[in-house]
């Protein structure tokens, strides 16, 4: 009768977290190997009528029927600015806030959300399963991300984790953490090429594996092109044809178009297995059905397979090898079950590509090696990854000047000594951006920094160096001193795209208390289960010859231990709830031991007593 | 010089690319932020800081062609942006078939195509002539060395440029 669950003091782990377009994920590394805690969980974050704010597979019901309080791949935003997502506002559901610029606010009902904000959710949910299934508290993580974000990108990551409560000690790209979890190590040497396909992004990444390091020799990818682009083809495609078959466009009622791209998903992934499928439609009393067969799905599908092609070839050729060279090749992201996309890939890689590992998984897994080589747990394996985009400054003319090449490993570093262009002059601009253009504004504004208070002398004397370092998360930081004097220039950072430092920290703040409070509601309900099994166990046991046999003050503790429990039940402390389940364990000691003995005896006997 | 120190090792213009990059695994695994994730702010950054370094020396000195230009700035050597004299005459012809093959004029490519392969070999000579002078300038050290050096770098920055800019327009 001892229904004692250890909720002792072990350390709090280091989860792993794939936070996906589409679908998230959380890990943890076990003894054995790394586990998926909990399902999958759709990344989707609606606000309720009544104002709550809920993500996963609830609030994607409630895309159905709440469309404008509702919001999917988010993930599409994050670090971008309002100009940069034009393409992306005519397909997908967006509300953004008017007057929002450098900083996207999304409108879900009548609150507002900054994407980072939207993804906290996301990243709470998985916070509370991962709690839920491993009974501690939760404070760190390992996030994944697409290799090719850029520093904004991967700053608004790692902003979304802080708002969630979580410490973000890594920022793990997307490819290499797949490549973690499918143990390719065993391999002592080789070369393998990660093929990662998704819903919103697409990454390839050519490692160079040698005793349990993992090399990235070099990436590429598209951080807007994924299975979400299959999906408003199919999408649009439906839509004509209903207006033709129906009379009247049906594009403008955003709860039909949300039926009819759920169904649509449906007939993609049923026809990575079947030959052909119907796309159904039932909406105000009128249905639609089409068939779809997969030759003509593969016809939609090919110009987007094919736009992955091209960053491939780029990267085998950065990464300096032939494609004999490459002896592996793993497919992760759920758009990898599509026939024509492994077909695709095992041409141009000339070699069958990995499939064994669920697409969907792989890097939630990964993720949870690379929180174990985190917390020590692992030693036999060191990820070595690179930076995607090349890093540069502004100099005459719109022109940049390169300082840290893409596919270099981080963390990487470089100095550049500046000096001011007039007599006296105080402040030094600079603009860092990223990207392969040769012209500024080819390429992504970073930030500006702003070297201050330079001492006054004659144009050219100051001699300023900075140094500009992008860390094992690919995310920039910038520091300057005076050459001269040696001592610490100050810099003033005003990024391009994101949230400041003291909006992140507002933000926190609101849903931390908030994590806080679900924290202890969570323990609380956990304990009340708990008291609810000991209490029906007792319920049951009196009744058991075994009870009459006890003694009358045991009787009584019993008694007392019942109706002590029930008191505390109803309140919010769960130490309280806790330590009276002890005491009536306590008391029902010598009682289970008796049962114990009964039931032996029974068994001896040859009857069968369920106790 | 730092990028050397990063490896224990002494400067040299020509060292062993295996030996060169088993101490770069070694190191990694040492250094790497990942093994200091639970230790101080204090050894965090300083884990951060070194990495940084190794990674950025790994890169500078496994190529030779960087190595030797890190190695000449280190020794107060600058490289100048000047074009070779003995280059200037094929230059100018070679930036006239350029502009035609620009203004379309296709006539000009089989000449765009000759000039190119001209200057791969010639870049292919310097390669050679700069290993060479790498082990001599090791041996001896010899400053005369160091600036037969300078002179090759400088011409094959120069010729580079040159492939680069008919490569640009030569789709392949």
């Amino acid at each position: 009768m001892s229904f004692q669950i250890d909720f002792g003091t072990e350390k709090s782990p280091i989860v792993g977290i794939d936070l996906g377009t589409t679908n998230s994920l959380v890990a943890v590394m076990e003894l054995t190997g790394p586990r998926i805690l909990s399902g999958i969980v759709p990344s989707v974050v609606s606000v309720t009528e009544s104002g709550d704010v809920i993500a996963g597979a609830d609030a994607r019901e409630l895309l159905l029927t709440h469309p404008d309080r509702t919001v999917y791949s988010v993930k599409r935003l994050m670090g971008r600015g309002v100009e940069d997502i034009q393409d992306e506002l005519k397909l997908f559901p967006f509300h953004i806030v008017e007057g929002s610029e450098s900083t996207i606010k999304l409108k879900l009902g009548e609150k507002t959300f900054t994407p980072p904000e939207v993804s906290a959710h996301i990243l709470r949910r998985l916070k509370l399963d991962a709690e839920a299934e491993l009974g501690v508290q939760i404070t760190q993580a390992v996030i994944t991300v697409p290799a090719y974000f850029n520093d904004a990108q991967r700053q608004a990551t790692k902003d979304a984790g802080r708002i969630a409560g979580l410490e973000v000690l890594r920022l793990v790209n997307e490819p290499t953490a797949a490549a973690l979890a499918y143990g390719l190590d065993k391999r002592k040497e080789g070369i393998v090429a990660v093929y990662d396909f998704g819903g919103g992004t697409f990454d390839i990444s050519i490692l160079r594996l040698h005793d349990g390091i993992f090399e990235v020799l070099a990436t590429n990818g598209d951080t807007h092109l994924g299975g979400d682009d299959i999906d408003n083809l199919m999408l649009r495609i439906a839509l004509e044809d209903i207006q033709s078959e129906w009379g009247f466009d049906v594009s403008t009622k955003s709860d039909a178009v949300q039926l009819l791209r759920r169904a649509v998903i449906d007939a993609k992934e049923k026809l990575s297995f079947v030959p052909a499928t119907t796309i159904d439609l039932a909406y105000g009393g009128k249905t639609y059905q089409r068939e779809i067969t997969r030759e003509l799905f593969d016809k939609l599908a090919a110009p987007v397979i094919d736009r992955t092609l091209g960053p491939c070839r780029d990267c085998i050729k950065d990464a300096g090898v032939t494609v004999e060279q490459i002896d592996e090749v793993v497919m992760v992201g759920g758009s990898t079950r599509i026939p024509m996309v492994r077909s695709a890939v095992e041409v141009l890689f000339r070699k069958r590509p990995h499939t064994e590992l669920n697409p969907d998984e792989v890097v939630a897994l990964g993720a949870a090696v690379q929180a174990g080589i985190l917390s020590g747990d692992v030693e036999d394996k060191l990820l070595l990854d690179v930076t995607p985009l090349s890093l540069g400054i502004e100099t005459m003319g719109g022109l940049i000047s390169k300082l840290i090449h893409r596919n270099s490993t981080i963390p990487a570093s470089a100095t550049e000594q500046f000096t001011t262009a007039v007599d006296g002059q105080r402040n030094v601009l600079i603009h860092v951006v990223q990207g392969e253009r040769e012209l500024v504004k080819d390429c992504r504004s970073l930030a500006r920094f702003d070297l201050k208070d330079i001492a006054p002398m004659p144009a050219g004397f100051a001699r300023i160096e900075v140094r500009f370092l992008i860390d094992a998360n690919g995310i920039l930081s910038v520091t300057a001193r005076d050459s001269r004097s040696g001592k610490e220039q100050s810099v003033e950072i005003k990024p391009s795209y994101g949230l400041s430092d003291d909006q992140v920290e507002a933000m926190i703040l609101e849903s931390f208390d908030k994590a806080q409070e679900d924290f202890n509601e969570r323990q609380v309900r956990e304990a009340r289960v708990e008291a609810d099994s000991i209490l029906a166990a007792t319920e049951k046991a009196r009744k058991n010859d075994a009870y009459f046999e006890l003694l009358e003050e045991e009787r009584t503790a019993i008694e007392r231990g019942v109706s002590e429990l029930m008191v505390v039940y109803h309140g919010d402390d769960h130490l309280l709830i806790r330590s009276k389940i002890d005491q009536l364990n306590e008391a029902t000691n010598r009682l289970a031991e008796n049962m114990m003995n009964t039931a032996v005896r029974g068994a001896l006997k040859g009857t069968n007593i369920n106790g | 010089m730092l990028y050397y120190e990063a490896f224990g090792m002494e400067p040299a213009l020509s060292l062993d690319a295996d030996e060169l990059k088993k101490r770069f695994y070694e190191r990694s695994r040492q250094w790497h932020p990942d093994k200091f994730s639970r230790a101080s702010t204090a050894e965090q950054d300083k884990a951060l800081e070194m990495t940084a370094v190794l990674n950025d020396a790994f890169r500078t000195l496994r190529d030779p062609i960087a190595r030797t230009e890190y190695f000449l700035k280190e020794n107060g050597i600058e490289l100048s942006k000047e074009a070779p004299p003995e280059l200037l005459e094929e230059v100018f012809e070679l930036n006239m078939a350029l502009e035609e093959l620009r203004d379309g004029d296709d006539s000009a490519r089989p000449q765009l195509i000759a000039a190119r392969d001209r200057f791969v070999a010639m870049r292919g000579e310097i390669d050679e002539a700069l290993q060479s002078a790498s082990v001599r300038y090791d041996a001896s050290k010899d400053a005369v060395v160091l600036d037969e050096i300078r002179a090759s770098l400088n011409r094959r920055r120069y010729i580079r440029n040159l492939i680069r800019e008919v490569e640009n327009v030569l789709p392949n």
